[in-house]
C-alpha cells in the first residue's frame, strides 16, 4: 500500500462539553508545528453540553487548506453520531473509536481501530475522577501520534501553550497521550496509508484566531472605546480586547486610556460606541447579524451626522437566530445600505488573520478620515477557529486621526468655520469634539435635517446639498479603502470575485479548474465596499465572471450588478449557504455548473487545457 | 444665604465665569406658548448662570420628543447631541469617555424615557453616568400629537384617545429602584425649586434624575389631569424648601431659614444642599423612606416634590474606569499605539 503524506482530513466527533476543543486543538497544532499546512474547523451546535459535534482537520502538503469534504480519518468519541461518524469515513480511510461503544461497525472497505479510552484513563492514579472524561480526549492525541506520525515533542509544546505553561495539567495531559501512543504500539496494526511527516512549510507563519486577531489591531489601532453585548460568535473579540488591553497598554501610573463596556443590548452598545466616537474617541462595537439589525437605526444616524465608529460584524448564519454557530456570508447586502432612506457603507472584507489584524487598526483611520461608520465583515469561521497566518505586520503608517479642528485651529480661523461645510472639495467636512474650550467649538448634532452650519433645516435645498456631499465623500471613500488581492493564471479565460474566508477554497478551486478541467481562472478577491478601480478593471477584462459567495441570493452578485450595470450579463452568481465552511468542492462545482465553454477574456485567446495553469495560483496563494 | 457678590472690576451683569446670562441661552423656541419645557430650559439657564458654569464644560443629550428639543434652547456654547428615540442614555455613557471633565445634561420626556427608552433609563442609572437626567413628564406624546405616554395616569380621558387603561410608570421608583444615587422631583409650576434642584443635580457626581411634571398646554392640561397646571398646584407637597449653596460660598442662613428644621447635605464639590423641612420630617438619604414617601404620594394623590433621594459616596462610571488624567480624546499615537517592538511579543504569544 503506497503511503498517503501529508495530505487528508481528520474528523473528530463528540459531544458538545466534554472537553474535546484541547485535544483537538492540539492535533491542529502539533500539525502545524511538524511544518505541514493545516486548518481546524469546530462545526458545533448552539448547545452548551450534550450534543454532538464535529472538529475537522485538513493537512495539506500543497497548502490547500480550505475544509474537505471527504473525510480519510473519522474519530469516534461519540455513541449518538456514531452511526453517522462511520458513513462518513471515506473509502479506504480509517476509523478510531472508543471502544466503549458498543456499536456494530459493519463496513470493510476501510481500516477499523477500538481505542480503550476509559480503560486507559482509568489505570493512571495520577488522573482525579472527575478529570478523566476530560483527559480522555487525550487518548485519541496519542493514539494518532503512533499511527499517523504526529510528533510528541510538537504535541507536547501545544499542550504547554494551551496550558500556558502549568506544569500539572500539561503533566497529566502529556502522560494519558503518551500511554495511548505505546498502547497503540503494542496493539494496533497499521492497515491504512494515511502518514504525516516532518515539512517546513509552516515556518515564519502564526496561529491564530480572526477575533483575536481583529482585537489585536484594534489595540494597535488605539482603541479608546468599545461597546459590546455578548452574541455568537462575536463575543471572543470583545474578550479578547479586555484579555489584551491591561497589557498592551500598560502604564506606569496604572491608569487607563480605554474603556469597555459590557452594554445592556446592541441598541445600546452602538449608541454608546457613536457616542465616543463623537467626542474624538478611537471607538468600536462588535457583533452579528442579530446584533447589527438592531444597531441599523443607530448606523444610519451616524452615517447622517456623520460619526467615525467601527462596527465589527462577525456573520453567522441568518435570518433571524438562523444558524447560530454556523458560518456565512449573509450579511453584505443589508451592511451595504444599513439604516433607512438613502445611505451608503464603509465595508472592509478580511480574508484571513493577518487581515483581521491589519483592518482592525486601518478600519480606525478610514472611519476617521471619513467621518463616518466603518463596519468590518468577518464570520465565524474566521472569527472562532485557528488559522495559519503570516505574522502580524506593526501598522506602517501613523494613526490617521482625520479633519479635526482643536481649540487653536478655531481660534485661528477666528471661529469662522462650519461643521458641514466641504471646504477640501472631497466631501469630508471638518469637525470639532467636545472638550474643545472654543467658544466657537461647539455645534449642535442631530438627526435631522441641518445646514453647513449644523443648524436646524426643514428647507429642501439644503437637504439636497447635504446628501449630495453624502454621495461625493462616498466616492472619495474609494481612495481610502483597501485595494483587492489579485491571483492571476496565464491565459485566464474566466475571472472569479469572492471575499473573505472562502479564499482557501476559491485558490484550491482555481488550481482544480486549471489542471483538471482546462479553465485558467483569474481570481479577485474584494477586501472593500464601495469597490476601488482595480475591480473595475478586472471585471472589465472577462465575458464571464463567477461571484462566489457563502449565502442563498448572491448578495455581491446583487451589489457588483448594480455598481456594473454594463457588465450584468458576465456575472455569474455561485452562492451557497449551508453553513459549513467552505470547500473547493463547492466553488468548483458551482462554476462549473455556470460555465459557458468558448469565451474568451478580452484580448485573449480562449482557454486551452494547460496542466500549469492552476499550480501557478496554488505557488502563489503559498507566497502570499 | 447670601448671593455671591461680582468680582471687582466685572460688569456688573456678568457673573464668576464672566459670562452674561446671554451666554447661557439658545435658540428661540418653537415649542407652544406656555408649554411647561420652555420654564424648565429658562430655570437652566438661570441655574448655569448662577453656578457660574463654563458652557464648554457642559455636553447636551437629547432623545426625541418635545423634551428632546428644548437643549437647541439653552447653552447655546455647549456641544449638543440630539440623538435617537430612546437612545439618549447610550449616546451620552459613551460620549462623556471623550472628556472626564465634562458634565453631561440631558433633557428627555415621559416618552423617550418610560416606554421605548425604559431600558436604556434604567442602565444608565445603574452605571451612574456623571449626568443630570431631566425628564419633562407630561403624560402625553406631543409632537405625534397627543397620545397617551406611560407616565399617564389610569383613567385619564385625551381627545380621540379616549380613556387610558394602565397603571402609569413612576419615574422617581423606577429610578430608584434602579439604585439611582440622585433622585428628585419638580413642577415645572414651582420655578424656584426647578433651579434648586438644577444646580444641586449639576454639583452631583453620577446619575441625579429629575422627574419635572411639566403640563402639556396643547393636549393634557385639564383641570384634573395629574400632569396639569391646575392640578399641581393643588396638589403639590413639597418635602422641604431647598437651597443650593455652590463651594466656596461661606454659608449664612437668612432669618427664617433659621426657623424650623434644617438638613444640609454635603455634596462631592464642596457645596451644600440645605433642606429645611416643612411640615413633615423628611431624610432622603434613607432609601427606604424615598420609597415609602414616593408610594405615599401615589396612595393618597398627591405630587411629593423635591430631593427625594440622594447619596454622595458612589463612584460615578467614569471613576470606576479609572482613566488618565488627560481627557481621554486629547491622546496622541504614542499613548494610544503600542511601541512597535511589541508586535512581535504579540506574535510570539499566538501559537
Amino acid at each position: 500500500m503506497d503511503k498517503v503524506v501529508n495530505d487528508f482530513s481528520i474528523t473528530v466527533g463528540t459531544k458538545n462539553g466534554s472537553g474535546s476543543s484541547t485535544a483537538n486543538n492540539t492535533i491542529l497544532r502539533a500539525i502545524f508545528k511538524m511544518g505541514i499546512p493545516v486548518s481546524g474547523k469546530n462545526l458545533f451546535p448552539s448547545n452548551i453540553q450534550g450534543l454532538p459535534t464535529w472538529y475537522t482537520i485538513r493537512a495539506n502538503r500543497d497548502g490547500f487548506i480550505a475544509r474537505s469534504d471527504v473525510q480519510e480519518i473519522v474519530i469516534a468519541m461519540n455513541p449518538d453520531s456514531f452511526a453517522r461518524d462511520l458513513a462518513s469515513v471515506a473509502a479506504g480511510g480509517a476509523f478510531y473509536y472508543a471502544d466503549d461503544i458498543k456499536q456494530p461497525v459493519t463496513r470493510t472497505d476501510i481500516a477499523v481501530y477500538p481505542m480503550p479510552v476509559k480503560q486507559l484513563v482509568r489505570s493512571d492514579p495520577g488522573i482525579p475522577s472527575d478529570f478523566r472524561d476530560l483527559v480522555g480526549n487525550m487518548v485519541y492525541v496519542g493514539v494518532l501520534a503512533e499511527m499517523i506520525g504526529l510528533d510528541l515533542e510538537t504535541i507536547h509544546a501545544a499542550l504547554s501553550f494551551h496550558f500556558k505553561g502549568k506544569q500539572k495539567p500539561i503533566d497529566m495531559n502529556f502522560n494519558t497521550v503518551k500511554a495511548a501512543a505505546e498502547w497503540a504500539k503494542s496493539n494496533l496494526t497499521k492497515k491504512d496509508p494515511f502518514q504525516l511527516e516532518p515539512l517546513n512549510k509552516t515556518d515564519g507563519l502564526i496561529m491564530a484566531d480572526g477575533n483575536t486577531s481583529a482585537a489585536l489591531g484594534s489595540i494597535f489601532g488605539g482603541v479608546q472605546f468599545a461597546a459590546w453585548y455578548p452574541i455568537t460568535p462575536a463575543s471572543s473579540l470583545a474578550e479578547a480586547l479586555n484579555d489584551y488591553l491591561p497589557s498592551l497598554r500598560k502604564r506606569e501610573d496604572g491608569k487607563h486610556t480605554y474603556a469597555v463596556v459590557q452594554a445592556e443590548d446592541e441598541l445600546a452598545a452602538i449608541g454608546m460606541a457613536i457616542g465616543a466616537g463623537w467626542s474624538g474617541l478611537r471607538s468600536m462595537t462588535s457583533t452579528s447579524g442579530p446584533g447589527l439589525s438592531l444597531m441599523t437605526e443607530f448606523a444610519g444616524l451616524a452615517y447622517y451626522a456623520e460619526v467615525p465608529v467601527v462596527i465589527w460584524d462577525v456573520q453567522r448564519v441568518g435570518p433571524s437566530t438562523g444558524l447560530p454557530t454556523r458560518t456565512a456570508q449573509g450579511d453584505l447586502a443589508f451592511t451595504n445600505n444599513i439604516g433607512h432612506g438613502d445611505s451608503n457603507s464603509i465595508i472592509l472584507l478580511p480574508g484571513g488573520m493577518d487581515e483581521c489584524f491589519e483592518f482592525g487598526w486601518r478600519a480606525f483611520d478610514i472611519a476617521e478620515q471619513l467621518q463616518t461608520p466603518v463596519f468590518v465583515l468577518s464570520d465565524l469561521d474566521m472569527g472562532m477557529n485557528q488559522w495559519m497566518s503570516k505574522p502580524f505586520q506593526y501598522p506602517d503608517t501613523p494613526m490617521q486621526r482625520g479633519k479635526v479642528l482643536w481649540d487653536k485651529d478655531i481660534e485661528e480661523l477666528k471661529g469662522n468655520w462650519g461643521r458641514y461645510l466641504d471646504n477640501d472639495g472631497d466631501g469630508i467636512p471638518y469637525r470639532t469634539v467636545p472638550g474643545n474650550r472654543h467658544p466657537m467649538s461647539a455645534y449642535f448634532t442631530r438627526g435631522t435635517g441641518h445646514d453647513e452650519h449644523a443648524r436646524y433645516s426643514e428647507d429642501a435645498s439644503v437637504w439636497l446639498k447635504n446628501m449630495d456631499r453624502l454621495k461625493k465623500k462616498h466616492e472619495t471613500a474609494r481612495k481610502y479603502v483597501p485595494v483587492p488581492v489579485i491571483h492571476t493564471t496565464p491565459d485566464a479565460a474566466v475571472g472569479i470575485v469572492g471575499f473573505g474566508s472562502t479564499e482557501a477554497a476559491i485558490l484550491e478551486a482555481v488550481h482544480q479548474l486549471g489542471t483538471e478541467h482546462g479553465i485558467p481562472a483569474d481570481f479577485l478577491r474584494v477586501r472593500a465596499l464601495p469597490f476601488t478601480q482595480e475591480v473595475t478593471d478586472f471585471i472589465d477584462k472577462y465575458d464571464q465572471i463567477f461571484v462566489v459567495e457563502q449565502n442563498r441570493d448572491g448578495q455581491m452578485h446583487q451589489i457588483l450588478t448594480v455598481d456594473y450595470p454594463q457588465k450584468a450579463a458576465s456575472f455569474k452568481s455561485v452562492a451557497f449557504g449551508d453553513g459549513l465552511p467552505a470547500s473547493a468542492k463547492w466553488v468548483r462545482e458551482g462554476i462549473l455548473a455556470k460555465y459557458t465553454p468558448g469565451t474568451r477574456s478580452n484580448g485573449k485567446h480562449a482557454a486551452k487545457s494547460r496542466s500549469k495553469a492552476g499550480k501557478s495560483a496554488a505557488v502563489e496563494a503559498e507566497q502570499k | 444665604m447670601t448671593q455671591p457678590l461680582p468680582m471687582a472690576g466685572a460688569p456688573a451683569n456678568t457673573n464668576l465665569a464672566g459670562l452674561a446670562k446671554n451666554d447661557y441661552r439658545g435658540s428661540p423656541s418653537t415649542l407652544c406658548q406656555g408649554c411647561g419645557h420652555n420654564s424648565i430650559a429658562n430655570q437652566i439657564v438661570s441655574a448655569m448662570y448662577e453656578l457660574n458654569v463654563v458652557p464648554e464644560n457642559v455636553i447636551k443629550f437629547s432623545g426625541i420628543g418635545c423634551s428632546s428639543k428644548s437643549p437647541t434652547y439653552f447653552l447655546n456654547r455647549s456641544f449638543g447631541f440630539n440623538g435617537l428615540h430612546g437612545r439618549m442614555p447610550s449616546l451620552a455613557t459613551g460620549a462623556l469617555f471623550g472628556d472626564h471633565t465634562l458634565k453631561g445634561i440631558g433633557v428627555s420626556g415621559d416618552g423617550d424615557s418610560a416606554s421605548i427608552g425604559m431600558g436604556q433609563f434604567k442602565h444608565v442609572i445603574r452605571r451612574n453616568v456623571n449626568m443630570v437626567y431631566i425628564v419633562e413628564n407630561n403624560g402625553v406624546y406631543g409632537l405625534t400629537k397627543g397620545q397617551f405616554s406611560a407616565t399617564a395616569e389610569k383613567g385619564l380621558s385625551l381627545k380621540k384617545q379616549g380613556a387610558n387603561q394602565y397603571m402609569p410608570v413612576d419615574i422617581c421608583m423606577e429610578a430608584l429602584a434602579s439604585n439611582a444615587t440622585f433622585v428628585a422631583r419638580s413642577f415645572a409650576g414651582n420655578p424656584r425649586q426647578v433651579k434648586e434642584l438644577i444646580k444641586a443635580a449639576m454639583a452631583h457626581n453620577g446619575i441625579a434624575v429629575l422627574d419635572i411634571i411639566s403640563p402639556c398646554v396643547t393636549f393634557n392640561n385639564q383641570d384634573n389631569a395629574y400632569h396639569s397646571y391646575a392640578w399641581g398646584k393643588d396638589h403639590e407637597e413639597p418635602l422641604h424648601d431647598i437651597t443650593y449653596i455652590a463651594p466656596r460660598n461661606e454659608i449664612i442662613l437668612e432669618e427664617e431659614m433659621k426657623e424650623g428644621e434644617i438638613r444640609e447635605v454635603d455634596m462631592h464639590d464642596g457645596s451644600v444642599i440645605i433642606l429645611k423641612n416643612l411640615e413633615k420630617h423628611y431624610n432622603p438619604t434613607d432609601r427606604f423612606e424615598a420609597m415609602r414617601v414616593l408610594a405615599e404620594g401615589q396612595q393618597n394623590n398627591w405630587l411629593a416634590t423635591g430631593l427625594i433621594y440622594i447619596e454622595t459616596d458612589k463612584p460615578s462610571l467614569i471613576d470606576m474606569h479609572n482613566l488618565v488624567d488627560t481627557p481621554l480624546n486629547r491622546l496622541q499615537q504614542a499613548d494610544l499605539r503600542p511601541a512597535p517592538e511589541m508586535i512581535d511579543r504579540v506574535n510570539a504569544l499566538m501559537f
